[in-house]
């Protein structure tokens, strides 16, 4: 479609007059599956409700101790393809509303999907990323809802045959949290399109709808209802993040909204085999408050129970407030919403090729649990590895430094002190820095045979980092290369003794301390190149020798 | 795909200003004998394409043109008042017609339609013209895009004349469901064209366009055609591509032709054919040049058609057809088996859950193509202070009692708790349908049946009794939920108006054998006695 064209057509605002409808709606707006019929209803303040922060942390401990929580989330990815899924429109985020669109992911009369051939081929890779099994035969349906940002009336999405099912994720738990490894399910995953967005107008008196993230391409994954806290959720959305980045499909920013998450949870007394009644979470907008609101969700319903006052626990969908470190009510279901899902008559099935999908599996590249798994069989504890293995580019900027040659350990320390507190302050990221993995691998193998200090290497670091250039070039220039000559020590060691005469007399009547005196002088003397060890040898041999 | 413009290769035409000359269409059609029943009396010549007829005229230099615009045009004037076939009628006919003149004054090359006069229906896109489907939620709708079938008769030189009446959104047999106006029978005023694309086979009739494309879901095309005596033609599912046709049932629907002869609807099918990157239904078999099949009577051999196995439907004969239609359908079988064709009888067994099956899966699929209409990007809106209210009343006053009818159909069929019962349902009815077709197919090269029960019916007649009207497209609904291309083209008359009414014969190919449908149709057609089914002039027109 030609975009020229497309300029002369103008949306109609969609204009609603006189009401607060959308208004009152407008911290929900990034979270598109709001149904029309419930938003008449819904407040914005949740009811009064069980303060879950006034009981003693005792008490409040031993009523969880009596509970189990069952916890499923839903997981949106979007796909970072550069067009939409079904048009050849640009797929991407922040543009002027409505400058990415056309006939197709605009809804108008005539106008057909067609499906980008990628969006299959990220199902397929993040399908066996996720250990699931392809549907070598799957289709397209539509779920049918009215809303002003689904332009076609209906969504089109995979309902009874999705494209990959029954897989499954590890995940470790960090140290701090308990530990631990854990597997959780995954039931399917999906791929579907996108909504638009609606724009509210300061005074609430009329919406506009936003087209461009209409048509673009997501998947959604569900998992099993595996999880039991906060934590183990939280972990498993964060690993959904690291996979979806490690194989390129999505850049998973939780902000951005290319990633979202909403979570199901029940809980049910410990030992009782039946569910109990299941909340939605939505407008989780980091994996802390994912934790977060869990964790209070839980306690929230646990009291109810402890109360006997279960049968206020409802079917209901409620939103995390950030500023109110809670949840509360959107809206309450009213029954199961009839989607009236149909075989999708525009799209033909989709038809995978056991050649396609091995192709695929070759190349995919070595994911988060392969790679932690290798980075510990390498001898690095948990802490290093979950550090190492959590950002896709950090584990390949690693990777090339021991590939290179580098000492494990000691890339593992550099990248995780001093280069991360660096890219912290500057705000960068590993991509970013100017030092290259085999500069890196070179002033970790220029300290390690003694060539400079740690000291120094420290120095030099962050100036590398800053503005590149050679490790050998750098100590040359600087003439940092170690002193390690027992002689040249010495000379400088008898220098600083025979201008010292007061401190070398206390010292030789008993203030051993006085030695850091001397060795700082002589360190100083050579400009910090000095071998410490030597240095702090010899000095020992003058410093207690007889006149 | 776009071929220059060059001599006809194989047919002997008559020339185009028999039809065009000084003389009104009209005119020419009352002095001509129409033909009757008892045909041998009357001999008129076999109706000639107009396709042919203008490329040749063109080319050779016998007129222009802007002459054939301006002519179809002032006909376009007199008749409308009477037939209210075109809800919109394009302002750049004439500019568009200059533009070929000045090519071919200047040697350029003009594509294979140049000068064609080609009615739109309107569900069907034309950048910057109006197209709404007949339904006020679309009223003053000018889309931004042409559809791939009217880009690419704008790319071999089809002028597109305006967009034809139709019932709103496909929905309907009579073309009274517009939302706009009700189209009349040129061949009785106080009759039906048929539906839904009555507008498009009713201006073909009256000569207000050489040939039309209309859509055909259940029938749309087939039995307008047979209602006005005009060939149509309802090419295989897939073989056009439907990218730019409004939806009514995405799995149904296609993209048919209408002309006045097999030859020019066959043509346009060629030019409107062939796969399509907008629409991933749209099939990538080759679309044979079907010219070929289109040669002269002269060079027909007595038995022109011999050996072909044809199958005459014995479920279409059977009680709730009219006595006129059942007996012109036999003489039309007589006419095959004297063409050299081997035709028996063949039962469809599931032939008559066909069209329960297809009002199923017609309404499910058109309540979820109608969600878009909403009031939110195009079309009407009506204010409302609340979004459900929105909905409620742009939908409730744009569509029309018949679309909000299948609506709820349909939406009830895919609900909970139905579907299975329903959808689900009509779907295995689907198979079993595409599976008799199939085993009668393998037996026969084509299978025949009348394309409606009746000839046209009395305006008003049916407007009250849907289930009447829907028992009507018995006859067609079958080869759409098959996939199927069928011919239909006027076999004879019955009683009726003032000079009586035609009646179609539809012939049903194997999929993507539309050549061979055109090639018996053609034949049949040249060798028909009494053919050339012209209606009767209309008053006043002179």
């Amino acid at each position: 479609m030609s975009t020229t064209l497309l300029r002369t057509i103008q949306p109609n605002h969609f204009t609603l007059l006189g009401t607060a409808l959308f208004r009152r709606n407008r911290t929900t707006t990034t979270s598109r599956h709001i149904s029309v019929r419930c938003l008449g209803s819904q407040t914005a303040s949740s009811q009064p409700r069980t303060a879950p922060k006034n009981h003693g942390s005792n008490k409040l401990d031993e009523i969880l101790r009596d509970y189990e929580a069952v916890i499923g989330i839903e997981t949106h990815v979007q796909l970072s393809t550069s067009t939409k899924a079904f048009c050849t429109c640009p797929n991407t985020y922040g543009s002027k509303p409505n400058t990415s669109i056309c006939p197709v992911c605009m809804g108008l009369p005539g106008a057909l999907p067609v499906l980008s051939s990628k969006v299959v081929d990220f199902g397929v890779r993040l399908g066996l990323a996720l250990n699931c099994g392809l549907s070598l035969k799957s289709k397209f349906d539509r779920k049918q809802y009215f809303y002003p940002d689904l332009p076609k009336g209906y969504q089109i999405s995979q309902f009874d045959v999705p494209i990959a099912s029954g897989g499954y994720v590890d995940v470790d738990i960090p140290l701090e949290f308990g530990g631990g490894h854990r597997r959780f399910g995954i039931t399917r995953v999906h791929m579907e399109e996108d909504a638009g967005k609606l724009l509210h107008s300061d005074t609430g008196d009329y919406s506009q709808v936003d087209l461009n993230r209409a048509g673009v391409p997501l998947l959604e994954i569900v998992s099993e209802p595996d999880m039991r806290s906060g934590i183990e959720a939280a972990e498993y959305g964060s690993e959904m993040q690291r996979i979806v980045r490690y194989l390129g499909v999505s850049n998973g920013n939780m902000q951005e909204g290319s990633l979202r998450c909403d979570v199901n949870i029940s809980i049910r007394p410990i030992g009782q085999a039946q569910f109990g009644t299941k909340v939605e979470i939505k407008n989780l907008n980091a994996f802390s408050a994912m934790s977060r609101a869990i964790d209070y969700e839980i306690t929230r319903q646990a009291l109810l129970y402890n109360q006997g006052q279960a049968d206020q626990i409802v079917t209901e969908t409620r939103l995390w407030d950030e500023g109110a470190q809670k949840t509360v009510t959107m809206r309450k279901k009213e029954g199961l919403a009839d989607y009236r899902y149909f075989p999708e008559p525009d799209l033909p099935e989709v038809i995978l090729t056991q050649e396609y999908v091995d192709s695929i599996r070759a190349s995919l590249p070595e994911l988060p649990e392969a790679k932690r798994r290798r980075y510990e069989a390498m001898g690095l504890g948990i802490q290093d590895v979950l550090f190492l293995a959590n950002d896709v580019s950090v584990a390949e900027y690693f990777d090339q430094v021991i590939g290179k040659g580098a000492d494990v350990k000691s890339a593992a320390n550099w990248l995780m002190s001093d280069i991360a507190a660096y890219l912290k302050n500057e705000e960068l990221s590993i991509s970013d820095v100017k030092l290259t993995p085999q500069e890196l691998a070179e002033l970790i193998a220029a300290i390690k045979d003694e060539t400079i200090s740690g000291k120094i290497g420290k120095q030099i670091l962050f100036e590398l980092l800053a503005k590149g250039g050679t490790v050998q070039g750098m100590i040359k220039e600087k003439d940092l290369v170690q002193i390690t000559d027992p002689v040249e020590i010495e000379k400088m060691i008898m220098k600083v003794i025979s201008e010292s005469p007061k401190q070398l007399e206390q010292y030789r009547s008993g203030r051993t301390k006085l030695q850091g005196f001397f060795a700082g002088q002589v360190m100083k003397m050579s400009k910090g190149k000095a071998n410490p060890a030597l240095l702090n040898k010899i000095l020992l041999e003058k410093l207690d020798a007889k006149e | 795909m776009l071929s220059t413009l060059q001599p006809p290769r194989s047919l002997t035409l008559l020339p185009f200003r028999r039809l065009h000359g000084s003389k009104t269409i009209a005119s020419l059609a009352s002095a001509s004998s129409s033909p009757t029943l008892d045909a041998a009396a009357s001999v008129s010549p076999p109706p000639q394409s107009q396709i042919l007829a203008t490329r040749r005229s063109l080319l050779s230099g016998e007129t222009t043109a802007s002459e054939i615009a301006k002519s179809h045009l002032s006909r376009i004037r007199l008749t409308e008042p009477h037939l209210k076939c075109f809800l919109h009628v394009s302002e750049t006919v004439l500019k568009e017609a200059q533009e070929i003149d000045r090519r071919i004054s200047k040697g350029e090359e003009v594509g294979p339609l140049a000068g064609v006069m080609i009615g739109v229906k309107d569900n069907i896109c034309t950048e910057g013209m109006p197209s709404t489907a007949a339904s006020r939620i679309l009223e003053h709708y000018r889309p931004p895009f042409d559809a791939t079938a009217v880009k690419r008769i704008k790319e071999m030189g089809g002028i597109v004349v305006g967009k034809t009446n139709m019932d709103e959104f496909g929905m309907g047999s009579t073309t009274e469901a517009s939302a706009f106006q009700v189209t009349a029978n040129p061949w009785d005023l106080t009759r039906v064209p048929g539906g839904s694309s009555g507008g498009s086979a009713a201006a073909v009739a009256a000569r207000q366009c050489m040939v039309s494309l209309g859509s055909d879901t259940g029938g749309s095309v087939r039995q307008p055609a047979s209602f006005c005596g005009v060939v149509g033609l309802k090419p295989t599912y897939g073989r056009v591509s439907r990218f730019g046709l409004m939806a009514y049932a995405s799995s149904l629907d296609v993209i048919g032709c209408f002309g006045s002869t097999v030859a020019d609807a066959g043509m346009l099918l060629h030019a409107v054919s062939g796969y399509d990157r907008f629409d991933s239904t749209s099939s990538k078999q080759d679309v044979p040049e079907f010219e070929s099949q289109f040669l002269s009577m002269d060079s027909f051999e007595s038995k022109p058609l011999k050996g072909v196995k044809v199958g005459l439907i014995r479920e279409t004969l059977e009680e709730g057809v009219d006595s006129g239609v059942r007996s012109a359908t036999q003489e039309a079988a007589s006419h095959l088996e004297a063409l050299g064709c081997v035709v028996t009888e063949v039962s469809l067994p599931s032939f008559s859950l066909g069209l329960p099956a297809y009002y199923v899966i017609a309404s499910s699929e058109s309540s979820s193509n109608l969600s878009r209409y909403d009031g939110v990007r195009y079309g009407n809106q009506v204010m409302a202070d609340e979004l459900n209210k929105l909905y409620e009343c742009s939908r409730g006053q744009g569509f029309g009692g018949e679309v909000k009818m299948r609506i709820l159909m349909g939406t009830y069929a895919l609900s909970a708790g139905y579907y299975d019962a329903y959808y689900k349902r009509a779907q295995q009815v689907r198979t079993l349908i595409r599976k008799d077709f199939k085993a009668a197919l393998d037996q026969n090269d084509i299978l025949i049946s009348p394309a409606a029960p009746s000839a046209a019916y009395k305006i008003g007649e049916k407007k009250d009794d849907p289930l009447a009207m829907y028992a009507g497209d018995i006859m067609t609904v079958n080869v759409n939920l098959a996939g199927l291309p069928a011919i239909v083209l006027p076999c004879g008359l019955v009683e009726g108006g003032p000079s009586g009414l035609p009646v179609g014969l539809q012939m049903v190919g194997a999929a993507f054998d539309e050549e061979k449908l055109l090639k018996v149709g053609h034949i049949f057609e040249q060798t028909l006695k009494g053919s050339g089914f012209v209606p009767p002039a209309l008053p006043n027109v002179a």
